[in-house]
């Protein structure tokens, strides 16, 4: 029982701290953005299991020899009275730590949820009264702003892709095109769920690395998915110059500040997410066109594979300790 | 007939462009003028539009938070909490916006991008 608690605080101080600042400066997510996005949900789970069950795992050292038996202990002592003299001072802290983070990570998930709901709502309201239908689709409106932007609503069946009138100005069709193919994208592949959980992850812990560090990556990587869908119909040319005329045309720099840009393109570095301040997307546009103007091929299959082990290692391992000596006692 | 989201999308549109409140007789007078088609023949929505339907728009739009009514008169007279323009810098705001917490709510193409990308970005469209 002891050595199963110390091996999962260390492993839950790894996935906190320098796992996620290695993965984040890695180079190979935007060669293989689906593998790193898996990756990071690993990271994020085994890191919440393994913060629980270490603190739990150790305040039930004194009742049971294994989780399960400390639990039915435990239960015993909250709801039959059962004596709680073999539970010292840290034991009880442990406990309630461990319950007081659970109950804060799923209460702040659903909170997220439900704030995200309220302000999409009000948002398709407004869009409801403001925008109108566009030619380009059932699911697509326009909204008659000058500066160019383009951004999807999620919200099942209800899904909206927005654009301004600004944007449909300054795009040529195929680069209008590829703008709508790479935010339909995000709808059919969900990331809208992602951006929840790993919002809510951050919102919970925000003082801990890895949850900014994940979310402005998993940020990143959506994007990159959705272009690579766009990709599959559109030129390079054609998307990147998509890029290029929304990114200058919708940056609202403020007056009497000289951007002079010091660094070219080839030298961004795109393992420096928000780098730049709190934005947590600053540097997603930079990596993105830099990836496009000189793709590497990505990952080999055989490395891909090893990060998927990787993944199911980090979910399995945490599970097996907390719960396979119980099952076999 | 007109769908509720129709009518209360008039609606606001009505409210928007008059200058001062209005009554939902007004209002439904005016559904009534705008929705007659050209060729003079009989309108098929203004015709049959009941004040009752517009009242119920109206109290959908109040709940909303989009219009608010003048307390103390008979008939009671509505406007616009806020302008088009309000509404729409709104949207705008949450679109543009980069709260952690607001990352969620919407996907955009283009985050936001600092200066130093945005100068990027225009020598690279200056070139090409």
């Amino acid at each position: 029982m002891f050595w199963t608690s110390y091996f999962l605080a260390v492993l839950a101080i790894a996935l906190a701290w320098p796992v996620p600042i290695l993965l984040s400066r890695a180079q190979w997510p935007a060669r293989s953005p689906f593998t790193a996005m898996l990756l990071w949900q690993a990271i994020a789970l085994a890191g919440g299991l393994s913060m629980i069950g270490a603190m739990l795992v150790y305040g039930l050292e004194p009742v049971g020899d294994n989780l399960l038996s400390g639990l039915r202990a435990l239960a015993g002592m909250v709801f039959n009275n059962a004596p709680t003299t073999d539970l010292g001072f840290w034991h009880i802290f442990a406990l309630s730590a461990a319950a007081l983070l659970t109950a804060h990570l799923v209460f702040t998930l659903l909170l997220t949820y439900y704030k995200i709901q309220r302000q999409r709502r009000r948002h398709r309201e407004l869009l409801d009264l403001l925008a109108s239908p566009s030619a380009d689709g059932p699911g697509t409106v326009v909204l008659n702003v000058d500066s160019p932007v383009a951004y999807c609503l999620p919200g099942g069946a209800r899904s909206v892709t927005v654009l301004s009138d600004g944007l449909m100005a300054a795009l040529e069709p195929d680069e209008l095109r590829a703008v709508l193919i790479h935010e339909n994208a995000h709808l059919s592949q969900r990331h809208h769920l992602l951006l929840w959980a790993f919002a809510a992850w951050r919102q919970a812990l925000p003082w801990l690395p890895t949850t900014r560090l994940a979310q402005e990556s998993v940020n990143s990587l959506i994007e990159m998915l959705a272009d690579d869908v766009a990709l599959k119909t559109e030129s390079k040319a054609t998307l990147i110059r998509a890029i290029a005329i929304v990114a200058s045309g919708s940056q609202a720099a403020p007056a009497g500040r000289l951007a002079f840009g010091e660094s070219g393109l080839p030298d961004a570095d795109p393992g420096q997410p928000g780098a730049t301040g709190g934005t947590g997307s600053a540097g997603t546009t930079a990596s993105r066109v830099s990836r496009l103007l000189s793709p590497r091929p990505p990952l080999p299959e055989a490395l891909r594979v090893a990060v998927l082990a990787a993944c199911a290692l980090l979910l399995a391992l945490p599970t097996a300790l907390l719960l396979v000596p119980g099952l076999l006692g | 007939m007109a769908s509720l989201g129709e009518l209360e999308r008039a609606v606001m549109d009505l409210l928007w462009a008059g200058q001062e409140a209005a009554t939902a007789n007004t209002l439904r007078d005016l559904l009534a003028q705008s929705t007659r088609p050209q060729d003079g023949s009989a309108g098929h929505e203004g015709k049959d539009l009941a004040v009752t339907t517009v009242l119920t728009v109206l109290s959908r739009l109040e709940r909303k938070g989009l219009v608010e009514r003048e307390r103390g008169t008979r008939p009671h007279r509505y406007q616009a909490v806020s302008s088009r323009a309000d509404h729409t810098a709104e949207l705008m705001h949450e679109v543009l916006g980069s709260a952690p917490d607001r990352e969620a709510v919407l996907a955009r193409f283009i985050g936001s991008v600092t200066d130093n990308e945005a100068e990027t970005l225009r020598k690279l469209l200056g070139r090409s």
